[in-house]
């Protein structure tokens, strides 16, 4: 949708200045060159961080959080958000480990996994299209709801030594390419391929741009409301697949604070919170970016603790910085 | 009024040039307004007025050209220094906060204190009732703001600016949706501030309204700067003459087609509070225009027609057939198409390009399983821009940035494309420009010798009069009147509407 975008020609009759999709390539052009100048200066600052091994490891640890922030953007696309993701994921990651336990055939599991996250995120969506509850509300306490079924369930201990042929989701590699990582692109590219390509994508920025002309269009809102919150569960549990698997073994409390980086990479990459402008491979770009920049401290030995900080300067400045490009972009909208 | 013989300019905009990227907005453009003095400024949707105004309100700065304030020369660089100046501008989107009280938002930023740093409630209160008595509008200074009528806010907007020190009063369409009594209190207060001596920049699309009210008008065209007269020099056609650069031959293109078979009927629809028992059918080719004032229930009509507000009681039949519409998917797959009143709000996502939008409704229509098949949805949206005349370098421009006009046309160009055949219009002609109207008008003949029942839901007695091959008059809620296109006047309607002449009228 927005990733593809013919120039728009100079207007002659038009009274307001032009604006095109344009403006968000050079956005995420922007987001690209930051990348590559905290790449290049990490390269400077470290002999490790541009070795193959690395990069890998990189891109490893970014699939978690990428695969949460595509269906983030789903949500917040549609002027929504979702803070359950972080509780879904060890939910999915608990039912999905129990059943492995419980002797259930790998596929089975998964499916019972995937299945939990995406009820979950179809009672998000239920609540917030039929309820009428404000999403931040209606997920924020299905953030509590989820963490907290999973404690009962488990006791607060965590379900380890799930076996091998789990444990590639995490750790395995096809041809050299961590497993997580295939997963993460495909994600990705379905991802893409629904939001710019199928009438789905378009209602869905639709709802987010004007939810009523959207009804008035003879758009089922509400349906389609369900359907971006229910992705958003579905990928939570995608993502508890690869945390599981890669540290196998599911954790009650995994996950926490998830839902923040999420946020962060799906804004980071130029969608906006208002919903109805944006677009997924900025997300991929934005979970990169946080990526990096945990990877460049962690090469660094900067203390944790410092590490948090400067994360969250290096968003705010980001998203300092795309409105300045923002604003040039556009002149003031009457 | 000015004292002096030949008075002294209180502003003077002079040359003022202003370029975005890829339009030159303004060419050179003066604009010289006096003390006490209701000035218009007109022009189609894209002359540059905002602009101007824009510039005036320090929200833009100019590329070239001078401001001259009260004799002296001044750059206007925020906001701010505007209101500093004197200068206030009432926008049609009017800037207030909703939830706080009438006193909080008159006197917003310049709260009456006490020890310094507590709000001085008592004075706050006394000191708006004192500034909206001035005035003459009994408002509540302690009613919360978004629960009064558009007028009223309005009102308040101009208590603010006064108390603000403004001299000059830039209202941007400020009738644009007012009833009629509504247009009287406000021009009442327009006279009045007249004669303190406060000056006065009109913008309006209704052309009536200048001559009523002002008394010079400048008139802007693609940016340049084409006259300043006095309105007494002037009359309507020769005005338009002036803002469209030709004569407008014809305004009300209607050419009368024989009536096909009854597309729409309805028959006993009751809205609680809203309309009651009203009946009426459309027939094919037929334009049918719905007036009554603000408050009348026509629009709400139409809009449950169109399954946006639910029915307690009546029928639809649509080609003959019963009608059970229960949101607006169903009255879309049955032919229907709406065009609200209010296109940013309702009929448009101003973000998203011309091509999203027109295809909205239909993009299942170029789809398989689920994908959209781009190369004929690019054709077929292409095909409705050249249609309709909808002037973008690409159909890939953000709806945003078009005019007025050419955003209706995108409404439009979204049910024809829908393949609508039935069309309820709201206020079609809602803040677009003379030339754009009579291109909406003989699209809506078109449409109609096409086949399709148009009806015209309108606020703008001159066009349900100019356009409508059947009018229906509605007061309070019912329909009070009848009339063919030859029967009806101006004085006929207005008695119906306005419930002089009431209950007993023609029923369908």
């Amino acid at each position: 949708m927005a990733g593809s975008s013919p120039n728009a020609a100079p207007d002659a009759g038009a009274l307001r200045p032009v604006r095109s999709r344009r403006r968000v390539n050079l956005q995420r052009f922007g987001l690209a060159i930051a990348l590559v100048v905290l790449g290049g200066a990490l390269a400077l600052l470290s002999p490790v961080f541009l070795t193959p091994e690395n990069l890998l490891n990189v891109a490893r640890q970014v699939s978690v959080n990428a695969v949460m922030g595509a269906g983030m953007t789903f949500v917040i696309l549609t002027a929504g958000i979702d803070l359950s993701v972080g509780s879904v994921l060890a939910l999915a990651g608990v039912v999905m480990a129990s059943a492995v336990k419980a002797g259930l055939p790998l596929a089975l599991a998964l499916l019972a996994g995937l299945a939990a996250g995406t009820g979950f995120g179809v009672a998000n969506g239920v609540t917030v299209a039929y309820g009428r509850v404000a999403p931040f509300i209606v997920t924020l306490a299905m953030l509590t709801i989820a963490r907290g079924t999973t404690l009962v369930y488990t006791g607060g201990l965590p379900i380890s030594n799930l076996g091998a042929a789990f444990d590639w989701f995490g750790q395995g590699d096809v041809f050299g390419i961590p497993v997580p990582v295939l997963v993460m692109l495909l994600v990705f590219l379905l991802s893409y391929v629904v939001l710019a390509q199928m009438v789905v994508g378009r209602y869905v920025y639709a709802i987010g741009g004007n939810a009523e002309a959207a009804r008035l269009s003879g758009i089922n809102v509400r349906r389609y409301t369900v359907l971006v919150y229910a992705i958003s569960g579905l990928l939570s549990a995608v993502a508890a697949v690869i945390l599981t698997a890669r540290l196998d073994s599911a954790q009650p409390t995994a996950g926490t604070g998830y839902e923040l980086d999420a946020i962060a990479a799906v804004v980071l990459g130029g969608t906006t919170l208002m919903g109805g402008e944006g677009s997924i491979g900025g997300t991929l770009l934005g979970a990169f970016l946080i990526g990096v920049l945990n990877n460049g401290l962690n090469l660094l030995n900067v203390s944790s603790f410092y590490q948090q900080v400067v994360k969250g300067l290096v968003i705010l400045l980001a998203v300092l910085l795309d409105q300045r490009i923002r604003q040039r972009g556009t002149g003031r909208a009457g | 009024m000015a004292l002096e013989p030949v008075p002294s300019p209180i502003l003077q905009m002079k040359g003022i040039m202003k370029a975005f990227p890829g339009v030159q907005a303004l060419a050179g453009v003066d604009l010289e307004v006096l003390p006490g003095e209701v000035h218009a400024l007109i022009g189609e949707n894209g002359a540059g007025k905002s602009t101007l105004i824009r510039i005036l309100g320090g929200i833009h700065l100019p590329d070239a050209g001078g401001i001259i304030l009260r004799g002296r020369p001044v750059s206007i660089t925020t906001p701010r220094r505007a209101q500093e100046l004197g200068v206030a501008i009432i926008h049609q989107e009017l800037n207030q906060v909703g939830p706080l009280s009438v006193g909080e938002n008159l006197l917003l930023g310049q709260e009456p204190r006490r020890w310094r740093w507590f709000v001085d409630w008592e004075a706050l209160y006394a000191r708006t009732r004192a500034e909206l008595a001035e005035l003459g509008v009994p408002v509540d200074p302690r009613a919360r703001m978004d629960l009064l009528s558009v007028a009223e806010r309005q009102t308040v907007e101009i208590a603010r600016a006064l108390s603000r020190k403004a001299d000059i009063l830039v209202m941007d369409e400020p009738t644009a949706a007012l009833t009629l009594e509504e247009v009287e209190r406000l021009f009442a207060i327009i006279g009045d501030l007249r004669a303190r001596g406060v000056s006065m920049i009109y913008i309006s699309h209704r052309l009536e309204e200048v001559f009523r009210i002002a008394d010079r008008v400048t008139v802007l065209r693609d940016g340049h700067y084409v006259g300043t007269h006095p309105v007494r020099a002037l009359d309507v056609d020769r005005l338009i003459q002036l803002m469209v650069g030709r004569k407008v031959t014809e305004k009300y293109p209607r050419e009368p087609v024989t009536p096909g078979p009854p597309r729409l009927e309805v028959r006993g629809l009751s809205a609680d509070g809203l309309f009651r028992d009203v009946s009426f059918t459309v027939r094919a080719g037929e334009i049918l225009g719905i007036a009554g004032l603000a408050g009348s229930g026509k629009i709400e009509v139409a809009h449950a027609i169109f399954g946006m507000l639910p029915l307690d009681s009546g029928e639809v039949f649509v080609e003959g057939r019963r009608a059970t519409i229960r949101g607006p998917a169903d009255a879309i797959a049955l032919g229907i198409g709406l065009v609200p009143e209010d296109r940013k709000a309702l009929g448009l996502v101003l973000a998203m390009s011309i091509r999203d939008n027109v295809s909205l409704p239909s993009l299942e229509r170029v789809s398989t399983a689920g994908f959209v098949r781009a190369g004929e949805e690019r054709a077929v949206v292409d095909q409705a821009m050249h249609r309709l005349d909808i002037r973008a370098p690409t159909r890939d421009q953000i709806v945003r940035s078009l005019s007025g006009g050419n955003q209706q046309k995108v409404v439009v160009a979204k049910w024809l494309q829908a393949g609508a055949k039935i069309l309820l219009l709201c206020e079609p002609t809602r803040g677009i420009d003379v030339a754009t109207k009579v291109e909406m008008y003989r699209l809506m003949v078109e449409l109609a010798r096409g086949g399709a029942a148009v009806v015209m839901v309108s606020s703008e007695l001159p066009e349900v009069l100019g356009m409508s091959d059947r009018i229906l008059v509605m007061h309070e809620g019912r329909i009070t009147g009848e009339f063919p296109h030859d029967e009806a006047t101006q004085e006929t309607i207005m008695a119906r509407a306005s419930g002089r002449i009431g209950g007993g009228g023609l029923q369908s």
